[in-house]
C-alpha cells in the first residue's frame, strides 16, 4: 500500500504530463504483478464494489474521532471530500501496516457477506493500521472517485512504455469488461487475443475548431455531418451477440430494447461507430427526451412509444471479423452506406454528409444546425484513420454560437474536490415582474481569479444561510451560456437548460438589467 | 457596560475609552501585532509591543504617534490595566489582558501553541472572557510537527536542484518568511528573497534576529544566478510575470490551507507544505480551556461552528463578526505583500 501510496502522492504532486507517466512506469517497474493489474483497474475507473455505503464510514469515523454528527458534516462540506474528511478527523494510527494495495482491495472485498457490526470492527482495524496518505488512499478505495489526473490515455501510454508495446494495441487491450478478478496483468496487455467478444474499440475524440475553417485547407479534402446531441456509441455484433457500448466504456445494451434489430441488420463481426438518439418522424428529439430514458430502470412499451431511440451510424470500425480502423474514411463511408442501403431499418440512422464545396457554403449550411436539432457541424478529413482518444488534426468539431441570457445571481454554494472550501456553485434567476425566479445552476466558466473574488463577495453579501447553501444580496449579473432549451415540470420557471454554464461576468450590468423569464419563454417556443 | 464591546469601528473598552485591532480610525488604538487586517492606518494613537514597534511604524509610516511596552508590563489608561502577552503568531505578536475591578479579558488576536524556534512562545492568560480567533477551528486541521515539515521543505529543495529547477517557496512576507528563513537547511545553497521580504527581514535583523544571509531578487539578475537558490516570495507573486525569470522551477506554498488537498490542488502549486502561524483544532481547544474563561467570544475563521462546539462543551460561547481575515487573506491574494511592496 505504500508504494501505491507514494505513486498517489508523486501523480498528485504535478500538473505535467511527463512526469506522471515517469511516476507510473516507475511504480509500475517495482509493483507486485497483482497490485499492477489493480493499479491499472483503480485508474480506469474500474474500483471493487463498495461494500460499506458512505454513511457508515462517516458515522463510525465519528465516533472513533469523538466528534458530534453535525461537526463532521461541517468538515466534510468544507473538505469536499467524504474519504479525506475521514482520514483527516481520525486519529493518529496505534500501528503502520505495510500489506499490499491487493491485500487492501481484498480485504474490502472480503467484507461483503459480513453483518454492519462486523463491517464496522473490521474498518476500525483498518483504521489502527493505516496512517497519512495510506489511509486516504484506503478511505478512496470503498468510496470510489479516484480523481488523480491521470486519463486513459497518459496511463496507456505509461503502460505502453512500461511494457513495450505499442499505444494503440494497449488502448484496445485496456477496453471493455475486464477485471482483474477474472484476468491477469499478462492476458490483457501482453496476450494477442481476447476471449473477450465484448471489446469496444477505444473512441476517437474530435477538438473544437481553434481558428478560421479556412485553416483547415482544400474543404474537398474533409467531409462535413451534422454535430448531433445525444450519447456516443458503439454497437458491436460479434458470434451472434449484441453489444452496446457507451462512450463512458459502459455496456448499456439492455437500455435501449429497439437496438435488439441490430441482430437483424448486421452480419457477424460488425463494429460501428455513431450516436444513441431519440428519433421521431426523420428528426432527432431533444436531449430532454433520451434524458428521460438513461434515467430509467425499466423501460415501459410506453416509454418505447414516445421517445424510441435510433442509432445515428456514422463510421465502420470493424467490418468482417477484421478491425478496418486503418482504412481511410472514404471507404470506411462507402462500406457504412451500403449496409444502411441493403437493409433499410428505423434503428439504423445514417448521418448525412453535407453537400458544400467552399468553406462559405458550409458555413451557411451552419447556420441551419438548430433546425437539424443539432449542435454545429464535424468535419473529418476523408482520408483519415480511425484513430484512439481525443486528438488534433483530423476530426473537428465546429460548433454553432450558445444561447445567452442575463441573469442575477442569489444563492451559492461551495464546491467539491479541487473546489472544496470556495462559493462556485452558482444558482441564476431572471426578472418576472418585481420577482427574481431562479431557472437553473451553473459552476463552470468563471476564471480562477474570477471565482476568489465572487467567493470573497458571496463571504460579505450572504443574507440567509441553509447548510452548506447561502442566499446572497441579488446584486452579481452574469452571461450565461446554453445549448438547449426544453420545458420542464420539475422546475420552478418551467424551463431546464442544456449545458448551462457561465459566459462572463457583467459586471457593466446593473441588476434591473437581466433578462426575464418571458424572454425565456420566448427562446422555449422558438427553439424547445 | 462590558468591560470590552463589539462596535463597528472594532473592539472597544469604554471604561479606558480605547479600541484593540480597530479597522476605523479611531483616538488610541492597541495592535496585538503588524499584520495589516489587525494594524491599520489612520488611527491618532498607536500602542504595542516593543518587539512589534519597529514592523508597525515601518508599515504605516508613523513617526512619533506610536509607543510601546515589554511583554508583561502593566500600562494603566483611566484606571483600567492592560499588558501584552506572548500570541506565538509571529515576532512580537501579542494577546492584549484588559483587567479593572478584578475583571479580566482577554483578546487574542491570532495566535498558534507550537513553537516555531521564533517568535515569543505563546502563553496561556486565566481570565473571565477569552476573545479567540478561529481560522482553523474544524477537526480537519492538524498541523504535523514542525521538523517534519522542514524535512519535507530541505528534501524538495534538493530535488530541485538535482531536476535543475529553482525551488520557490511562497509564504507571507511578514513571519511566514522569516520562520523558513530561521528553520530550513541554509547549508544547502543559496537563499534568494523577493524584495518585500528582505525589506521585512532587515527590520527583524536590526532588532538583533539572527537569520542566515538572503540575497535579494534584483530585476537585472539572470536564470543563471539562480541556479539551485532557494527563491521565497509572497504569495501574491504566485502567477505574476516576476516568476517567470526562474523558469524552470517547482513551485511550494508554505500555508495551513495546504493541509486539504483541494486546496493544495486549487492553487496548481507543485508543492503544499502544511505551515502555519495559526492555531489548529487541538491548539485552540488547549487554549481556550487553559485560559480557564468561561464566556468566549469567537472571531474570524470558522467562528460560527466554532462557538457552537464550545457552546456544547458547556462554556457560554458566541460567534462575533470582525473584520480579521486571519490566513484568509493569504489564500485570496495577499493584500498584505501588495502593501508591503509599496
Amino acid at each position: 500500500m505504500k508504494r501505491f501510496a507514494q505513486l498517489f502522492t508523486e501523480l498528485d504532486q504535478t500538473t505535467k504530463t511527463l512526469d506522471k507517466i515517469k511516476a507510473l512506469v516507475s511504480y509500475f517497474e517495482v509493483a507486485a504483478t497483482q497490485d499492477r493489474i489493480w493499479t491499472i483497474a483503480i485508474l480506469s475507473h474500474r474500483r471493487p464494489r463498495r461494500t460499506v455505503s458512505a454513511g457508515y464510514l462517516g458515522t463510525w469515523a465519528t465516533e472513533r474521532a469523538g466528534l458530534p454528527m453535525w461537526l463532521f458534516e461541517e468538515s466534510y462540506s468544507v473538505v469536499g471530500d467524504l474519504a479525506e474528511t475521514i482520514s483527516l478527523v481520525l486519529p493518529e494510527p496505534d500501528e503502520r501496516s505495510d500489506e499490499t494495495l491487493t491485500f487492501w482491495i481484498n480485504f474490502i472485498k472480503s467484507l461483503e457477506p459480513m453483518s454492519i457490526e462486523e463491517k464496522k470492527e473490521k474498518i476500525n482495524w483498518a483504521w489502527h493500521r493505516l496512517g497519512g496518505v495510506d489511509r486516504f488512499v484506503f478511505n478512496k478505495l470503498i468510496t470510489g472517485g479516484f480523481r488523480v489526473g491521470v486519463s486513459q490515455q497518459l496511463m496507456v501510454k505509461a503502460l505502453a512504455k512500461y511494457a513495450r508495446v505499442k499505444e494503440n494495441v494497449i488502448a484496445h487491450r485496456l477496453m471493455g469488461n475486464w477485471s482483474p478478478e477474472t484476468t491477469t496483468y499478462e492476458t490483457l496487455v501482453l496476450t494477442e487475443d481476447t476471449q473477450d467478444i465484448s471489446r469496444p474499440y477505444p473512441f476517437y475524440l474530435a477538438y473544437a475548431l481553434e481558428g478560421t475553417v479556412e485553416e483547415l485547407g482544400d474543404p474537398t479534402e474533409w467531409q462535413a455531418e451534422r454535430k448531433w446531441d445525444g450519447i456516443r456509441g458503439q454497437v458491436i455484433v460479434r458470434n451472434g451477440e449484441l453489444f452496446v457500448w457507451s462512450r463512458g466504456e459502459e455496456l448499456v445494451t439492455d437500455k435501449y430494447p429497439e437496438y435488439a434489430a441490430f441482430l437483424e441488420l448486421l452480419p457477424n463481426g460488425t463494429a460501428l461507430d455513431g450516436e444513441i438518439l431519440p428519433f421521431r418522424d426523420g428528426l432527432p428529439l431533444s436531449f430532454n427526451h433520451l434524458q428521460t430514458r438513461i434515467g430509467r430502470k425499466s423501460i415501459t412499451s410506453k416509454l418505447l412509444q414516445e421517445v424510441p431511440v435510433a442509432f445515428v451510424a456514422y463510421d465502420v470500425l470493424e467490418w468482417e471479423g477484421a478491425d478496418v480502423r486503418s482504412w481511410p474514411l472514404t471507404t470506411r463511408r462507402e462500406k457504412l452506406e451500403a449496409l444502411a442501403a441493403t437493409k433499410p431499418h428505423p434503428v439504423l440512422q445514417l448521418s448525412p454528409t453535407i453537400n458544400f464545396s467552399t468553406w462559405d457554403q458550409l458555413r451557411e449550411a451552419r447556420t441551419h444546425s438548430r433546425e437539424y436539432r443539432s449542435e454545429g457541424i464535424m468535419l473529418k478529413r476523408k482520408d483519415s484513420i480511425y484513430r484512439d482518444g481525443r486528438r488534433r488534426g483530423d476530426w473537428w468539431k465546429w460548433k454553432i454560437d450558445p444561447f445567452t441570457i442575463d441573469a442575477v445571481m442569489i444563492y451559492a454554494m461551495s464546491g467539491h474536490g479541487r473546489r472544496a472550501n470556495l462559493y462556485t456553485d452558482y444558482t441564476f434567476a431572471v426578472w418576472s415582474g418585481d420577482q427574481l425566479v431562479p431557472f437553473t445552476k451553473a459552476y463552470s466558466g468563471l476564471t480562477d481569479e474570477e471565482i476568489r473574488e465572487v467567493d470573497r463577495w458571496v463571504k460579505q453579501n450572504t443574507t440567509e444561510r441553509f447548510g452548506p447553501v447561502r442566499s446572497v444580496k441579488p446584486e452579481l449579473v452574469f452571461e450565461i451560456a446554453f445549448e438547449g432549451i426544453a420545458k420542464s415540470t420539475r422546475h420552478k420557471s418551467g424551463i431546464a437548460l442544456r449545458f448551462p454554464r457561465i459566459h462572463r461576468w457583467r459586471k457593466d450590468k446593473a441588476v434591473a438589467e437581466a433578462n426575464t423569464l418571458q424572454d425565456l419563454q420566448q427562446l422555449l417556443n422558438t427553439h424547445g | 457596560m462590558n468591560l470590552l464591546e463589539f462596535t463597528a469601528k472594532g473592539i472597544y473598552c469604554p471604561a479606558a475609552d480605547v479600541y484593540l485591532d480597530p479597522w476605523q480610525p479611531v483616538k488610541k488604538a492597541l495592535i496585538t501585532h503588524g499584520h495589516s487586517d489587525h494594524a491599520r492606518w489612520g488611527h491618532e494613537q498607536y500602542l504595542c509591543t516593543t518587539p512589534a514597534e519597529p514592523i508597525i511604524k515601518h508599515r504605516l509610516q508613523l513617526t512619533d504617534n506610536i509607543q510601546s511596552v515589554a511583554f508583561g508590563e502593566t500600562v494603566m489608561i483611566n484606571g483600567v490595566q492592560f499588558s501584552f502577552h506572548p500570541a506565538g503568531h509571529i515576532p512580537g505578536s501579542a494577546q492584549i489582558r484588559v483587567e479593572l475591578n478584578g475583571e479580566v479579558w482577554v483578546f487574542s488576536g491570532d495566535y498558534k501553541l507550537q513553537h516555531d524556534g521564533l517568535s515569543e512562545p505563546f502563553e496561556p492568560v486565566r481570565c473571565h472572557a477569552f476573545i479567540t480567533e478561529s481560522t482553523f477551528g474544524l477537526p480537519v486541521y492538524s498541523w504535523p510537527s514542525q521538523a517534519d515539515v522542514f524535512d519535507e521543505v530541505n528534501r524538495w529543495w534538493r530535488k530541485s536542484q538535482e531536476e535543475g529547477k529553482v525551488a520557490v517557496l511562497a509564504g507571507y512576507a511578514l513571519g511566514k518568511s522569516q520562520r523558513i528563513l530561521k528553520n530550513v537547511d541554509a547549508t544547502l545553497g543559496k537563499i534568494m528573497v523577493h524584495g518585500a521580504i528582505e525589506t521585512v527581514t532587515n527590520i527583524f535583523r536590526e532588532q538583533g534576529m539572527i537569520l542566515p544571509p538572503t540575497v535579494r531578487v534584483l530585476p537585472e539578475m539572470k536564470r543563471a544566478d539562480f541556479e539551485g537558490a532557494l527563491v521565497i516570495c509572497p504569495p501574491s507573486a504566485i502567477g505574476s510575470p516576476w516568476l517567470r525569470k526562474f523558469e524552470p522551477f517547482s513551485l511550494g506554498i508554505a500555508s495551513g490551507w495546504m493541509g486539504l488537498r483541494g486546496t493544495r490542488r486549487r492553487r496548481g502549486a507543485d508543492r503544499g507544505f502544511v505551515l502555519s502561524d495559526h492555531a489548529d483544532w487541538r491548539e485552540l481547544n488547549q487554549a481556550v480551556r487553559e485560559t480557564g474563561a468561561e464566556k468566549v467570544f469567537v472571531t474570524h475563521g470558522y467562528s460560527e461552528i466554532f462557538a457552537r462546539w464550545l457552546t456544547e462543551h458547556g462554556l457560554d460561547a458566541r460567534e462575533v463578526k470582525t473584520q480579521y481575515e486571519g490566513e484568509l487573506s493569504e489564500m485570496a491574494e495577499a493584500t498584505e505583500d501588495k502593501a508591503l511592496e509599496a
